[in-house]
């Protein structure tokens, strides 16, 4: 398992994204299951950097696993307590006008990858997700 | 993210190339909020766009609803990897791909 340690700043998304494509370059991962996975960290990235510490800032930890069957990810933080996972799902019927522009990322999430976990354990919000080869 | 753009007979296109993502998406934003004005219709140019997040699609929304009231919106050259992106997201009853 490779771990990285890292301030929570949407700015440092790139050195994330770079920290976990390395490791799926490396296990031959397929270009489309690469962006679908950089997507995931993206959104679950993004959101720790918005919310967990704001206004402060603080670190997030980031993990990934490659096995034989599949890839692993997990994102833990010592922020306040939140679950992306329960919130709704957006209503992706619904026309251009009415659409709002919100909760969007985490829908991809649950939609593209194979298993999506939360808990909060330890003081710390822990997320996982797996993304079947 | 790179963008170009071309203005024809009141017909804008856009051809964005590289990633859309957190970091490049406030930029795209910026420029096509700069250019609704001068422009009927909205053609994007997705030939060359390797990468789209929720960030990127939220820019897409807010065009489309723009631009929905005007001459419309267009995406062409969509690949398969992102038409899936646009799929999942229901983006593809929302846009026009053709």
């Amino acid at each position: 398992m490779k771990k990285l340690e890292i301030k929570a700043l949407t700015e440092n998304l790139s050195e994330v994204l770079a920290f976990i494509d390395k490791e799926l370059e490396a296990a031959d991962c397929s270009m489309k299951t690469q962006m679908q996975i950089d997507i995931a960290v993206e959104e679950i990235f993004v959101n720790i950097a918005n919310y967990a510490y704001s206004p402060e800032v603080g670190t997030a930890v980031i993990t990934i696993d490659v096995t034989d069957d599949a890839f692993v990810i997990g994102f833990s933080d010592c922020g306040i307590p939140y679950d992306p996972l329960a919130k709704p799902d957006p209503d992706i019927t619904l026309s251009a006008e009415e659409r709002s522009i919100g909760g969007l990322g985490i829908y991809m999430v649950k939609k593209s990858m194979d298993d999506v976990i939360y808990e909060y354990r330890d003081g710390q919000n822990i997320l996982t997700f797996k993304k079947d080869r | 993210m790179e963008i170009k753009k071309t203005n024809k007979n009141g017909t804008l296109n856009v051809a964005i190339s590289g990633r859309v993502d957190t970091t490049t998406a406030p930029a795209l934003e910026t420029e096509l909020k700069g250019s609704f004005d001068g422009c009927e219709a909205l053609v994007l140019d997705f030939a060359d766009v390797e990468y789209i997040s929720s960030a990127g699609l939220r820019v897409l929304l807010s065009a489309q609803k723009v631009m929905g009231k005007k001459g419309g919106m267009k995406l062409i050259n969509v690949s398969a990897d992102i038409m899936e992106i646009f799929d999942v997201t229901g983006f593809t009853d929302i846009l026009t791909i053709v």
